[in-house]
């Protein structure tokens, strides 16, 4: 595994599973009464949020504190960054203060990676959701969520998803959480379709290790999980689609449209869901809907994440990590 | 006055011979010439072109000094060979009077390392609403010919008609910035395979091409003749192909940068490599050098862009577009069109020199190197080869692309007029 988790692509189908089965047990951590680990004592991770979030920073936030790490929560607003403070000195001002661990999230694509690569800190660097370009904890958290409602909990440890056939609906053009997911998904051996409007596909989509569709439901009947994505009201005034009720129509699921997938499918979402735009509440309210699930799977993803990459030395857990300690 | 004999150069890549300045002008030109009285440069092989012509430049000076000013970036100008420069307008404030034009001209003589050519704003502020003053421009003392928002395109039709037809009374040439704005908004990059997966918004080539068509088409309508600044795309070669067939009046220049790297390079967001127009594929570089060789594309203009280290040192979204070019431009043309065969040293006088100084009118350069020519002159050293070394550059700024590659070919000697600039590699 590499020394920073930036991009869902740079993980190996090896690499992803042991985040899966490592998420398997930290999720078991949940389940006692005490639900916290002493892993990371004495680490000190910060979340630096230049853009906000409140879910995705909580998740983490929850993650590390169960692993026991010193927290240190930075976020732009308020900040020197609106003071003009760059990038660099706002990681070199965090890093002096002793940070072994940077969990990004930032409007910029590619700025973890520049984080990362540019030499301006040590520590790990961890991507919380880059601008248009990667989100790669949360498709490690859609893999684990499919992993346990399609295989099984037990069943799923040590297993990919080779064969699992994922629709992933809405608006791929500005998703992070769609890229990684294709990359993840494809990694781990899953057929990926995209269904969305063509304005909702960036030029390039041809090349990327998946398939692509308009056509929603033709799609539906062959999938064993529906991903619906977050689609902005305000892409409309960009000329993307015409109307939201247009969209929902082509594009959004409702009970009918989900009665058209198997038994087994379940329906995904990313959050925050906007109801009546790209899912009914009756589907995102149902049984099959995994939403709250994903949000739960998110915490034991990350803690595994931080523990490979921050201080996995516990035998509990064996795992090929190759980086060396600051 | 002074007399220097250059022994044994190769004239535009031809047979060594003795080239004899006399003051400000090129004496004599043979074999076997005496060095009487005159300082002697052995040339010893290397090939003796015309000083280098830059048809686009940003010196940045008034109004950036912290990243280039007339002086750096003249003597950089001579550093890489060039012996006259056209300084862009978007300065702050920008060229659109005749006071800023006057002023960037007047330095650049002050200093005497290049010629300092302004270009002025086709329109005022670079807004492009209203047109500059393009006469009071031209009657300066700067004498400006070649016009240009550059940064921004003359996007508005009628704005760009009228400016078209108006230089035409003094013989002005509009370069234009062929960029659609509305399909570039938020552009980091080329659009295409990689933007698609690194997340960056594309700047599609439609948007430049739909931009040349309308204007070869509008000066084809008006009889006038137009320039299209740093054509980046295979589908831009192919409109101004067709351009030229139909006898339009159209030229066109190509940047070093896109003659050599592509989109390839941005997946590592390192934002030395973010530039407009973006690096687009390795077909669109290949359409670029053989559109160079036939002459579809009439020269080769750096747009040397110089930024502080702080811009360029931060996320890609956030960071300046643009790269320093005047010290590599040589070298680069050199690895992309001569060592590949494409073009031969009299090909790169032509299109580094002859013809620039020609679109620009400027009068005095891109001359024969022959007896009685201005003894404006660049020696290079074509065996070279060596890793870029920004530290070692004479700009102000140090954001070059090519930093730790290995290029071909030196410059190391610049005559402007007979008075030398660079002696051995090194600014006087």
């Amino acid at each position: 595994m590499q020394r920073h988790l930036i991009s869902a692509a740079d993980l190996t189908r090896d690499d992803a599973v042991l985040i899966l089965d490592t998420a398997e047990e930290m999720a078991r951590v949940a389940d006692r009464p005490i639900k916290k680990l002493p892993t990371l004592r004495g680490r000190t991770v910060v979340n630096l949020f230049f853009e906000d979030s409140t879910r995705t920073r909580i998740s983490f936030e929850a993650a590390e504190k169960r692993l026991s790490a010193d927290v240190i929560n930075f976020s732009a607003k308020g900040s020197s960054v609106s003071k003009g403070e760059s990038l660099k000195d706002t990681a070199q001002t965090l890093e002096a203060m002793g940070v072994d661990a940077v969990v990004i999230r930032h409007s910029a694509s590619g700025a973890p990676y520049r984080l990362a690569t540019s030499g301006w800190i040590d520590a790990v660097v961890i991507n919380a959701g880059d601008g248009t370009h990667q989100h790669p904890t949360q498709a490690l958290l859609d893999a684990f969520t499919m992993r346990r409602r399609l295989i099984g909990r037990d069943a799923g440890l040590g297993q990919d998803l080779d064969g699992r056939r994922i629709t992933v609906v809405g608006d791929v053009l500005h998703s992070r959480v769609a890229r990684s997911n294709v990359d993840l998904l494809h990694t781990l051996g899953a057929e990926v379709t995209l269904v969305a409007p063509p304005t909702l596909l960036p030029v390039g989509v041809e090349t990327w290790p998946c398939e692509v569709s308009y056509d929603l439901d033709a799609t539906l009947p062959k999938s064993d999980a529906v991903m619906m994505l977050r689609v902005q009201r305000e892409r409309m005034n960009a000329a993307f689609f015409p109307t939201e009720r247009e969209y929902s129509r082509r594009y959004g699921l409702d009970a009918d449209r989900m009665a058209k997938m198997p038994e087994h499918a379940i329906v995904m979402h990313p959050g925050p869901m906007v109801r009546g735009m790209e899912i009914t509440a009756e589907v995102a309210d149902s049984e099959r809907c995994t939403v709250v699930e994903q949000v739960a799977n998110g915490v034991s993803i990350r803690m595994a994440v931080l523990y490979l990459l921050l201080g996995g030395n516990e035998p509990a857990v064996t795992h090929t990590r190759t980086t060396e300690e600051k | 006055m002074s007399k220097i004999l250059i022994r044994g150069a190769k004239v535009l890549g031809g047979e060594p011979q003795d080239v004899l300045i006399d003051g400000e002008t090129i004496a004599e030109v043979g074999t076997g010439l005496s060095a009487e009285g005159a300082e002697v440069v052995e040339a010893g092989g290397k090939v003796l072109l015309p000083g280098l012509v830059d048809l686009h430049t940003h010196l940045r000076e008034p109004g950036r000094e912290d990243s280039e000013t007339v002086l750096t970036g003249t003597r950089a100008a001579a550093s890489g060979g060039y012996t006259a420069v056209f300084a862009m307008a978007n300065t702050f404030p920008v060229a659109d009077t005749a006071g800023v034009v006057e002023q960037v001209w007047r330095l650049g003589r002050e200093h005497g390392y290049c010629d300092v050519q302004p270009v002025g704003a086709v329109t005022v502020g670079l807004e492009g609403r209203k047109l500059a003053e393009l006469g009071a421009m031209h009657e300066s003392a700067a004498g400006v010919t070649v016009f240009s928002d550059d940064g921004k395109c003359v996007d508005d039709a009628v704005i760009m008609r009228r400016a078209l037809e108006y230089v035409k009374a003094f013989g002005g040439v509009v370069a234009q910035h062929a960029q659609e704005p509305r399909l570039t908004e938020g552009a980091q990059m080329n659009e295409g395979v990689v933007s698609a997966e690194l997340g960056l918004g594309g700047w599609p080539a439609v948007a430049e091409e739909s931009i040349i068509a309308r204007d070869v088409l509008l000066a084809e309508h008006v009889g006038s003749r137009v320039h299209i600044c740093h054509l980046s795309t295979a589908g831009s070669v192919e409109i101004v192909r067709w351009a030229k067939s139909r006898g339009i009046d159209v030229t066109a220049e190509v940047t070093p940068h896109h003659l050599l790297l592509t989109d390839e390079m941005v997946r590592t967001y390192n934002p030395v490599y973010k530039v407009n127009p973006p690096l687009r594929t390795e077909r669109d570089v290949m359409a670029l050098r053989e559109a160079l060789a036939d002459g579809t594309i009439d020269i080769v203009a750096t747009d040397h862009a110089p930024h502080p280290h702080e811009d360029k040192d931060c996320e890609w979204a956030a960071a300046a577009m643009g790269m320093v070019g005047l010290e590599t431009a040589l070298s680069v043309v050199q690895e992309t069109m001569v060592d590949t065969g494409l073009l031969d040293w009299a090909g790169v006088a032509d299109r580094m020199s002859f013809t620039p100084a020609r679109i620009g009118r400027a009068g005095g350069h891109g001359r024969p190197v022959s007896a009685g020519e201005p003894a404006n002159l660049t020696l290079v050293d074509t065996a070279y080869r060596g890793q870029v070394d920004p530290a070692g550059f004479a700009s102000r700024s140090r954001n070059t692309p090519y930093e730790g590659r290995e290029l071909p070919g030196r410059v190391t000697h610049t005559w402007l007029r007979g008075k030398a600039t660079l002696v051995d590699g090194k600014l006087t």
